[in-house]
């Protein structure tokens, strides 16, 4: 089992703590705004690479909407702070758990569904939901809810408010990847990979598939919607189209094979290298509205030729690697 | 106020749209049960239906009805193509890496829409004279694009039927390797039967194009319709499909008097997942045969 002698030994709790530390640190040197926002965006990639990975790289089950559980935690988040007044810690908290309850309740229903029924579903339910908020008037409906600067002032102020959440959500992109490496060494991991394998068989073993898989829907709901509560929190506004946006669920999926499903650093990879990629196309004369061209073009070469992803690629020259890079 | 004779007009003009849907989701229907593979890409290839009918009729001139056939033609080498590029490789593989791929060529291809068109509204103007009774007149672009659904359809099954090519398709989605023993180029088949699935894609995208106006985006919501459609006439079974659509344009017609149109939508998604969930066979399979997968 997990005990901190045997994880504290493992190079790669290190590399995860250096990760954070350096994007804690490189934008408070000098108040670097620009750089600031440029890792902010990066580490919600992440965090909804890595929290994707669990559920697709580790079960094997795509989640097309996995960008669900990110709008429901901005809504409630939101809602929590600009109507019931409640202060951010505990909004974003609240919303986390009440989106890995819904995730549960979703759960129920689609996980009996195998590979691309459930990929399928997936979708189905992020559409439902937008759709269902869209309408939803308490939630602002269709425009959405804005915040007014007054709410940044128990932070602070807004300039003082974007660091500390910057630095929050630096810590939530941790967890992620400290959530995703215990999970990877321990038993519930093991057990989601053999349901990865050959589920049936799995089952068979006494690996319990249904529990399994429920739990790690839910869990990998859980860190993407606090962080969905802080970003939209941030962004002072809130709409579905932004919410429920499954351009981002795509790009979660794309990131996470791109640099290696199933393995912990591999999503973060690609979702870092993605983002870099994506803010110089977006900021390219040539190449503005290219992104999503770019992100298929990945997609279906890594489908194709090297469904394991960089980090796969990386293994296979230097199989030393996988001790240390997770 | 909603009167019976209202309810009852709303239903057929549910049912001509309905059909139209269906013919939409036969595409992805005979793509799924020839060969397993769940073409994401079919959205795109809607739009493409609906860029074509605009630019032939737009630049070109020609009549709106005649762009049919070239529209029909276009989608069949276009899916000969794209069964080269992203599916062939996936087949045999489980559908999730076909799904993955042909998800991968949208992309790339709404990507490629949007930069050149963005997301203008586009429309294609037709005026033919409807039906009326009463008070009620149903549009003349809908009764046109009901009928030649039927006409498409009936075709489809003559096809599929009785000529060789069609009986050779249906032989390769039954057993491919016993197809092969009988001396049928199965690769060919599945090409074309890919082809043909993009075909009947585009086509439902031109007549939609005839009934509603258009951005590049959507695609997508009748991509989304057109897999409702498919799972509740039964993955595979085109004559289901076509039934599936009917049935949703009917609910659709049922609900519009009376609930506002954003909430079908939320409607539609449940039934989605419930019917994915309770009858993965469709709802034809309740009293035929199940088929296996």
């Amino acid at each position: 089992m997990l005990d901190a002698g045997t994880i504290l030994r493992r190079p790669f709790f290190w590399i995860v703590a250096a990760i954070i530390a350096a994007f804690a640190i490189t934008p408070s040197i000098g108040q670097n705004v620009e750089l600031r926002e440029d890792l902010l965006l990066a580490a919600v990639y992440i965090t909804l690479a890595s929290n994707l990975n669990l559920i697709l790289g580790y079960a094997g089950y795509v989640n097309f909407g996995s960008i669900v559980f990110f709008g429901l935690g901005g809504y409630f988040t939101v809602y929590f702070v600009s109507v019931l007044r409640w202060n951010l810690v505990a909004a974003s908290l609240v919303g986390g758990i009440a989106v890995s309850v819904l995730a549960f309740v979703f759960g129920l229903g689609i996980l009996r569904l195998r590979g691309a029924y459930f990929a399928l579903a997936t979708i189905g339910v992020n559409e439902a939901v937008q759709a269902f908020v869209t309408n939803f008037g308490p939630w602002g409906g269709g425009t959405g809810i804005y915040l007014s600067t007054e709410l940044f002032m128990p932070l602070g102020g807004p300039a003082k408010a974007l660091w500390i959440i910057y630095y929050a959500l630096v810590g939530i992109m941790g967890l992620s990847l400290y959530l995703s490496f215990f999970i990877k060494i321990s038993k519930f991991g093991l057990g989601l990979l053999a349901i990865s394998g050959n589920e049936d068989a799995a089952a068979i073993l006494g690996v319990p598939t249904p529990r399994y898989k429920a739990m790690v829907y839910c869990i990998s709901a859980f860190l993407p919607a606090i962080a969905g509560g802080l970003y939209f929190f941030k962004s002072a506004f809130i709409q579905p189209s932004d919410a429920f946006d499954l351009n981002l669920s795509t790009e979660a999926i794309v990131t996470a094979m791109l640099g290696g499903q199933g393995t912990v650093i591999g999503p973060a990879l690609g979702a870092y290298l993605y983002e870099e990629l994506r803010g110089w196309l977006l900021t390219s004369d040539t190449f503005a509205n290219f992104q999503l061209v770019i992100s298929g073009a990945l997609l279906l070469v890594i489908v194709l030729f090297a469904p394991g992803g960089l980090m796969g690629w990386l293994y296979r020259q230097w199989p030393t690697l996988k001790k240390v890079l997770e | 106020m909603t009167t019976m004779i209202g309810l009852f007009a709303s239903l057929v003009d549910g049912l001509l749209v309905g059909s139209v849907y269906g013919l939409a989701a036969m595409g992805i229907s005979l793509i799924w049960g020839v060969m397993d593979v769940i073409n994401l890409t079919h959205g795109a290839m809607i739009v493409a239906g609906m860029f074509s009918l605009y630019l032939l009729v737009d630049t070109l001139g020609v009549p709106v009805y005649l762009t049919l056939p070239p529209i029909f033609i276009g989608g069949l080498i276009v899916g000969i193509a794209l069964y080269w590029i992203a599916v062939h490789h996936m087949i045999g593989q489980p559908p999730l890496m076909s799904l993955l791929s042909t998800f991968a060529v949208n992309l790339v291809l709404i990507g490629l829409g949007t930069a050149k068109w963005g997301t203008v509204l586009f429309n294609v103007p037709v005026s033919l004279p409807g039906a009326s009774i009463g008070r009620y007149t149903f549009p003349g672009t809908h009764i046109a694009a009901a009928l030649l659904t039927a006409a498409i359809a009936f075709l489809l099954y003559l096809f599929l039927f009785h000529t060789r090519p069609g009986k050779a398709v249906r032989a390769v989605s039954g057993n491919r390797e016993a197809a092969e023993l009988v001396g049928i180029p199965t690769t060919r088949m599945l090409a074309f039967a890919f082809g043909l699935g993009v075909a009947l894609a585009c086509v439902s995208g031109m007549l939609i194009g005839t009934l509603f106006p258009f951005t590049v985006l959507s695609g997508d919501a009748y991509q989304l319709k057109s897999f409702v459609v498919t799972v509740l006439g039964g993955l595979g079974n085109p004559a289901g499909a076509l039934i599936g659509g009917i049935a949703i344009g009917l609910f659709e017609g049922l609900t519009a008097p009376f609930i506002p149109v954003n909430w079908t939508l939320v409607f539609e998604f449940v039934l989605f997942v419930v019917v994915l969930i309770a009858f993965p066979g469709g709802l034809l399979s309740l009293r035929l045969p199940r088929r296996a997968g």
